[in-house]
């Protein structure tokens, strides 16, 4: 039979409201990433540090993107956030022996802060000149992270930071480590769900599709914006503490603008805007770039053509290529 | 009692007056267009009328209070909710999405309620799906729901903005020419929604091209002229008026003997 038009109403499933929101396809890319995890527990060794790190970078993304996804605004600086997180879990543990637990939220309190009094007159540019003063404000902080050696031990970097804990019970083997990251990611994303299908969750979305059309419901858009970018802030602040409590040591160049870098491509090859996209995009990105390592200088070049390759053949990223089969599905 | 009441208002673009003094009054109840050739002026006036735009001269008063310099939330949120020339979609949500931000000013509750989903916020979530999709059946699009309101056909599109700004529970709503775009029969199937939101006691203020249909379902028509109005009246005296049938679709020929 020939469909006449696009729009006929396809037959609606009573499934679970939280079972609808994820297609057949996402399901099984994060039960693949779920996988990566498990291997990575199994097999132990490299592979542990490599899933570590995915996890960190997905807890990042998750929250990059409320802000690049759900509200459709371009941020290259959120490793300031995470710069933060860092350096603000390290002294605080170190230098006057908070709990990790206890630092990871002060440190997250910090950059929310920091997040609001740079936003505030941030963003109120648009497109092309945010990314840039975005960008700007991530090579500040790296400058900061280099040059204010009294406190950030600069180059050198701060090393001595306990692992993840609280109170008696620490957070010691690497596979424990995983764990409890893959833990802690799971509550990040569940919380982000929260926040997307809410009626602030349904305002950002307005203003990625139409920052008029939001405003005139009634959505108070400069508010908006800030409040989600402070959310990234967050996340990204936690993903900087954990980054610390990980791998015991930081420096400046954990937090450079390379990690916007990377986020931002994890971000696109996930799927940008996509609820399970940030995850994806983490643990893909992050197996790709051991594929590739062994390439030595030719590491950036397969970075360039994995993402212009995601953007040109999937624009919406990995987890929305299901969508795009059935479609072609239903155009044949 | 005029709901909406424009005094003197007058927006310059430079040297030139894209508003020109214009003082209007829109009834409570009404259905009131605003027609006018092409640069007219007419979207200007809806801009600055909606707190899209800021007036350079002139007051606007809604439902008694002084709104000249009012941001456009606020504005929203006193009950004025107006549509789009060009349709302004939610594109990535889906069609009952759509409807669901226009409950944004009627409800309430933010991050932290998200997060934490007090019963209140639960309770006001369901109802914001079932006004959704009371709307979408109100226009016609309930079969629609679930799919990206980006693959609907222009002529849905222009009824899920409209479901949309009803979601806002507006008292007066503000149409920016609801019919451009749309064939004979789709056009009268939007006619016919209009005046049903009218007939529920929604005060309508209309901007039209399509001179037949506002004649037809306003009770009142002010014509815009380079910047200015030109007359206001019922349908039947702007049909006759002589200025408007110059201005507006131009002074007859006579016809060869």
């Amino acid at each position: 039979m020939t469909s006449p038009n696009i729009t006929s109403p396809k037959p609606a499933a009573p499934a679970a409201k939280f079972a609808s929101r994820f297609d057949r396809f996402q399901v099984v890319l994060l039960g693949l990433s779920a996988l990566a995890v498990c291997f990575a527990l199994i097999y132990g060794g490299y592979l542990l540090t490599v899933m570590q790190m995915a996890m960190i970078y997905a807890i990042f993304c998750v929250g990059l993107n409320f802000f690049m996804g759900y509200t459709g605004q371009a941020s290259f600086g959120q490793n300031s956030f995470a710069c933060i997180g860092g350096y603000g879990s390290a002294i605080l543990c170190v230098q006057y022996g908070w709990e990790p637990a206890l630092a990871l939220i002060g440190a997250m309190v910090v950059a929310g802060f920091f997040a609001l009094i740079i936003g505030y007159p941030t963003l109120r540019l648009r497109g092309h000149y945010l990314a840039m003063a975005t960008f700007s404000l991530g090579l500040i902080t790296y400058d900061i992270s280099i040059q204010w050696t009294s406190v950030t031990q600069g180059y050198m970097g701060y090393a001595g930071i306990p692992s993840l804990g609280i109170g008696n019970w620490t957070v010691e083997s690497e596979r424990g480590k995983l764990v409890v990251l893959a833990v802690l990611l799971a509550f990040a994303f569940w919380l982000s769900l929260r926040m997307r299908d809410s009626r602030f969750g349904r305002g950002l979305r307005a203003i990625s599709g139409s920052e008029n059309g939001a405003a005139a419901l009634g959505v108070r858009v400069p508010r908006f914006k800030l409040i989600a970018f402070v959310v990234a802030a967050l996340y990204a602040s936690a993903a900087g503490s954990l980054y610390a409590y990980t791998f015991n040591f930081i420096s400046p160049e954990a937090f450079g603008p390379a990690m916007s870098i990377l986020t931002f491509t994890m971000l696109f090859v996930g799927g940008v805007g996509t609820i399970v996209g940030p995850i994806i995009g983490a643990v893909v990105t992050s197996l790709l770039q051991e594929v590739v390592r062994g390439s030595g200088h030719y590491q950036d070049i397969a970075y360039a053509v994995g993402l212009l390759a995601t953007l040109i053949y999937a624009p919406k990223g990995l987890s929305a290529l299901g969508g795009l089969f059935r479609r072609k599905k239903e155009e044949a | 009692m005029a709901l909406l009441k424009a005094k003197g208002l007058t927006k310059r673009f430079g040297g030139l007056a894209a508003n020109n003094e214009i003082d209007l009054e829109v009834p409570e109840g009404s259905l009131f267009a605003v027609i006018g050739p092409n640069g007219a002026g007419k979207t200007t006036f809806f801009n600055m009328v909606s707190g899209f735009l800021s007036s350079s001269a002139g007051s606007i008063e809604l439902d008694g209070r002084d709104v000249t310099h009012v941001p456009q939330h606020e504005i929203a949120g006193m009950g004025l909710v107006r549509t789009f020339q060009l349709v302004q979609l939610f594109n990535g949500m889906s069609v009952a999405e759509n409807v669901e931000v226009g409950c944004h000013l009627a409800t309430k509750g933010g991050v932290a309620a998200s997060l934490f989903r007090p019963k209140w916020f639960r309770k006001q979530e369901v109802e914001v799906r079932e006004r959704a999709m009371e709307l979408l059946d109100f226009v016609g699009l309930s079969a629609q729901a679930d799919i990206e309101a980006e693959l609907l056909p222009y002529g849905q599109q222009r009824l899920l903005e409209l479901a949309r700004a009803l979601a806002a529970k507006p008292k007066l709503l503000l149409l920016d020419e609801p019919a451009a775009g749309l064939n004979t029969q789709e056009t009268e199937s939007l006619a016919h929604i209009i005046q049903k939101i009218n007939a529920q006691g929604t005060t309508v203020l209309l901007i039209e091209h399509d001179v037949a249909l506002v004649t037809r379902i306003a009770h009142r028509i002010a014509v815009l002229d380079f910047g200015k109005k030109i007359a206001e009246g019922t349908p039947e005296e702007i049909k006759a008026h002589p200025e408007v049938i110059a201005a507006y679709l131009g002074v007859e020929e006579i016809p060869d003997a």
